[in-house]
């Protein structure tokens, strides 16, 4: 079985507001919680194929893949930069402006 | 100050126009972003962690009441309710959509404002004194000057496509307000053996990560020459600067890897084919620019104004904040008042909607309406009559905008760093937000007197930590925030900045736990071996070096 450490999710930033924004079962969404779990090489090669294309529809920019932890229910992402994306700025006057 | 003539006008709704039509192109597919990019960045526009960012000039800092006003209103109608102001005298706004992003540059045309030379490889926004035009201390007021140059260098074609980013700073005074040697040309208007105006020039100066003091390349230019100076300059930088490496490719790297004196042998060489020439500014268009400069129409007030002086006797925090936040005027019976956007715990820079209508309030009834963005992240009111100073503190303390601290160590500069920045290492504001608590209390600050902490959140440097009495940077350790501390920066002062220096880096860095405890250890320690208490921070440091502090810190 995969650690969970290897999961993955795919995250990009919208093109029409830059808002961040993560690969879901069907579509693109804002919510951390509803993005696609990736656990495979195939399912990340799968992934990023859709983002491909979701750039060249005009949906998205710049997708790449990063790690999460789901280890405490919800999917957290690895790194610090990837929570504050998720989380939006831990303070000030947009503080979570992304929860 | 300044306003548009009809080339400005139509220049700036052009862009506009341009920018409506690459937007609307890259919205419906026509143009791909590595297309784009470049295109939204000479309007200003990057993107960040979590949305575009937009950063509009604020030239030579100087806004009016009418402009401020409109950046609150843009704040409220596209963002989120507030913007940033930052050590380059622009201001951030962290929202907007990439859709609403043409409306908002209209709404800035319309007050004369836009988004222009905030990014790319060009001459950027010309940054000065915040008391430009008002201080004791001055020769004459450089504004006039940065317009010059803005004009000189906006349109320049061969100044579009530079091997970096060039930055440039003007003085008026000998005392350097506008950190002049860490920018890749500062300027010092000064008198010249015959009495006439003139300029000091300093090259190679910058942070990053090769932080660097300018060099003076020239103890004077007259004024008239000012230009050809600067393109001769310019084309040294254009033809020799790497355009290899983008870390070398600053002008800062040039003057060192070639030497001083090489560049000003070049330097002159080319000035004296462009001097005499169509770079000359002639006196009239000198004096056409300076008229929108010309000062306010000042009362002839008494230096010392009795409703102030009886008001402070009554009232402690008013006392408290005129000796902090107000700042010698040319002009008897006036001062410059800097509105701190540091209060304790906040965002440093950070100003909201409704506090950016009421200091645009503020200045139509108190500072002739003129507002400046100081590079140190606060406002100032340039123009303020010491008898209205009760009155104007009053309506401060209203809005949570009379924090007595401008100087001390709570007026901390810090760049956004990884809350918002998609180049940081670690966060910059929340150690900023901690140290401002850990120092609350004012009988603490008054006694530890003038002390500047700068923070960033990574190399680059936005939050001038190499400059900084004490500089905080951020890196990042194996996916944790670390925290390494520099000593004994400082961004300019007497005689053109010769108080300048680059801060030594104090030793192994500190955890996101240990560093506020880190700056606490390191200013008691000064408190304890300063000879006096007249003895500033950097003077003692300079005096007892670092050992001490390593000692303090690292237990050695
Ligand atoms: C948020 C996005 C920002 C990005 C992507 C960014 C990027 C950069 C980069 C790459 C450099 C290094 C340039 C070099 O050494 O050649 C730099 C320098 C600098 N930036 Fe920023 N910056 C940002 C925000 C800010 C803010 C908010 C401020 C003001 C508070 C600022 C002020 C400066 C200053 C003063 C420098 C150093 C001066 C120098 O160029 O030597 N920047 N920035
Ligand atoms: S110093 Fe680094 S982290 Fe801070 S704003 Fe500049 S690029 Fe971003």
């Amino acid at each position: 079985m995969a650690s969970h450490a290897t999961l993955k999710v795919l995250t990009a930033n919208r093109l029409s507001d830059g808002r961040v924004v993560y690969l879901g079962e069907t579509g693109w969404t804002v919510a951390i919680e509803e993005a696609r779990l990736i656990a495979t090489p195939d399912e990340a090669s799968g992934a990023e194929a859709e983002g491909a294309r979701a750039v060249a529809d005009r949906m998205v920019v710049e997708p790449y893949l990063i790690d999460v932890e789901t280890e405490t229910g919800g999917i957290l992402p690895a790194s610090l930069r990837e929570r504050i994306r998720a989380r939006g700025p831990s303070t000030g006057h947009s503080r979570g402006a992304a929860a | 100050m300044y306003r548009y003539d009809e080339f400005d006008h139509a220049f700036v709704r052009d862009r506009v126009a341009q920018f409506r039509d690459q937007v609307a192109r890259r919205l419906s597919g026509e143009l791909t972003e590595e297309q784009f990019k470049p295109l939204r960045l000479m309007n200003g526009v990057y993107l960040q962690l979590h949305a575009y960012m937009l950063r509009i000039a604020i030239p030579y800092g100087t806004l009016s009441g009418r402009q401020m006003r409109k950046l609150a209103y843009i704040a409220r109608t596209y963002d989120k309710g507030y913007g940033h102001f930052t050590t380059r005298q622009n201001l951030q706004f962290n929202w907007p959509r990439l859709e609403d992003l043409p409306d908002i540059l209209a709404e800035l045309a319309e007050v004369e404002m836009h988004a222009i030379q905030t990014s790319g490889n060009c001459i950027r926004n010309v940054t000065t004194d915040h008391f430009a035009g008002a201080a004791a201390d001055e020769v004459d007021d450089p504004r006039p000057w940065a317009e010059i140059i803005r004009q000189w260098s906006s349109l320049h074609p061969e100044f579009s496509f530079l091997p970096r980013k060039f930055k440039v700073a003007v003085t008026g005074a000998a005392r350097d307000r506008a950190a002049i040697r860490v920018h890749d040309i500062g300027l010092e208007l000064r008198r010249g053996p015959g009495g006439g105006l003139g300029f000091r020039v300093f090259v190679g100066g910058g942070q990053g990560r090769t932080p660097m003091l300018a060099k003076e390349i020239r103890d004077f230019v007259p004024e008239q020459e000012l230009l050809a100076y600067l393109e001769a300059i310019m084309r040294v930088y254009n033809r020799y600067g790497r355009r290899d490496n983008k870390y070398k490719a600053r002008v800062k790297i040039l003057v060192h890897e070639r030497g001083l004196e090489e560049i000003r042998e070049q330097v002159e060489a080319e000035f004296a084919e462009l001097r005499g020439g169509a770079l000359d500014v002639p006196v009239e268009a000198r004096e056409a620019i300076s008229a929108y400069f010309a000062p306010p129409s000042f009362e002839d007030l008494p230096r010392t104004s009795r409703i102030l002086e009886e008001a402070r006797l009554r009232d402690r925090d008013l006392a408290l904040w005129v000796a902090r936040n107000s700042h010698p005027h040319k002009q008897p019976g006036y001062v410059s008042v800097t509105i701190s956007l540091k209060p304790i715990g906040g965002v440093p820079g950070d100003a909201t909607a409704d506090q950016m209508d009421k200091v645009a309030e503020l200045a139509e009834r108190f500072s002739f309406d003129e507002i400046r963005v100081s590079h140190e992240q606060n406002l100032i009111l340039p123009h303020v009559r010491k008898d209205d100073l009760p009155a104007l503190h009053a309506e401060l303390k209203a809005v949570g905008l009379a924090t007595p601290n401008a100087g001390f160590i709570t007026d901390i500069i810090a760049c956004p760093g990884l809350d918002y920045c998609a180049l940081a290492n670690a966060r910059s504001i929340p150690v900023a937000q901690r140290l401002s608590e850990r120092f609350a209390d004012t009988r603490r600050q008054s006694e530890i007197g003038d002390l500047a902490i700068k923070i960033s959140g990574c190399i680059n440097a936005c939050g001038h930590h190499h400059v900084g009495h004490i500089g905080i940077l951020g890196v990042d350790r194996k996916g944790e925030e670390f925290y390494q501390i520099t000593l004994g920066g400082a961004p300019g002062g007497e005689n053109g900045g010769e108080d300048a220096a680059i801060g030594e880096i104090v030793g192994k860095g500190f955890s996101t736990d240990e560093v506020v405890d880190a700056v606490e250890t390191i200013v008691d320690t000064y408190l304890k071996l300063r000879e006096t208490p007249q003895e500033s921070f950097l003077a003692a440091y300079r005096r007892l070096g670092k050992k001490p502090f390593q000692e303090a810190l690292y237990g050695r």
